[in-house]
């Protein structure tokens, strides 16, 4: 799935690396438990969390992640911005709470680690 | 690569926000010498998890990484509180960490397992009230 139809899907704002819309992500994790993303992301994914501070970025970019998108109206701050521009990972947030934003992504064919594009 | 390559960090135990910067570096450096992608990343993670429970559980710490044509070797000590048992700590959600870690995205009982899940072997020797050094190896053939 492309990291724009998730801002679609999502009705995300688009926070950073606007220039990586077009990539690919190939799965898709949703934890505010940061070891748990480590243990069981696969490579090229979007990470879905409420948690917001600077190893969310971290995390991501130990594990090659493409986009972190905010759910429940998260911020984050300038500084992970900063932290996220420098791994070139597309920072998005959006109003919907992290249940109803891992189910639209699953329900429109992000599955597991297959490739589906929407 | 006919000698092996050394990389020295200091980790600092005192703030939360800057922690991870070692291996930030570690996978900018790998990817420089050339090193597998799937293998930078084993590496990084494993190395991350170690920095991160120097930090909330150990005050900070020292990390080496040694590159060679076989393998990946990353050492890490600190002079916290010790693992007081190394076996329960390396099971799949035990922890010691505070609720504080927790909100912090921490402290699930995952370090350990993490870094034995990327290397290829971590050797843990701890002493109470002295510290712990962890050395991974991550084999390169």
């Amino acid at each position: 799935m492309k990291i724009s139809a998730i801002k679609e899907l999502l009705d995300a704002e688009l926070i950073c690396c606007e220039e990586n819309l077009n990539e690919n992500v190939f799965s898709a994790c949703g934890s505010d438990m940061m070891s748990d993303v480590l243990a069981y992301v696969k490579d090229q994914a979007v990470l879905l969390t409420g948690l917001v501070n600077s190893q969310v970025v971290r995390t991501a970019e130990m594990m090659d992640m493409r986009c972190i998108v905010f759910v429940r109206s998260k911020m984050p701050t300038a500084e992970m911005i900063e932290l996220a521009k420098e791994a070139n990972i597309v920072i998005m947030a959006t109003k919907k709470r992290m249940y109803e934003a891992c189910g639209i992504l699953y329900s429109n064919g992000l599955v597991g680690n297959k490739v589906r594009d929407v | 690569m006919s000698e092996a390559l050394k990389f020295h960090f200091d980790v600092d135990g005192t703030d939360f926000t800057s922690a991870g910067q070692a291996s930030v570096q570690i996978k900018k450096n790998l990817r420089q010498l050339g090193i597998a992608p799937d293998i930078i990343r084993r590496v990084s993670i494993a190395m991350y998890e170690g920095e991160i429970n120097m930090v909330i559980h150990a005050g900070g710490g020292e990390a080496d990484v040694t590159v060679t044509e076989d393998c990946i070797e990353i050492s890490l000590r600190d002079h916290g509180p010790g693992i007081k048992n190394i076996e329960q700590a390396m099971q799949e959600g035990f922890s010691t960490a505070t609720d504080t870690i927790r909100t912090l995205g921490f402290g699930a009982g995952m370090g350990l397992p993490n870094m034995k899940r990327y290397t290829d072997d971590i050797q843990i020797t701890s002493e109470i009230g002295k510290g712990t050094d962890i050395v991974m190896r991550v084999n390169l053939k």
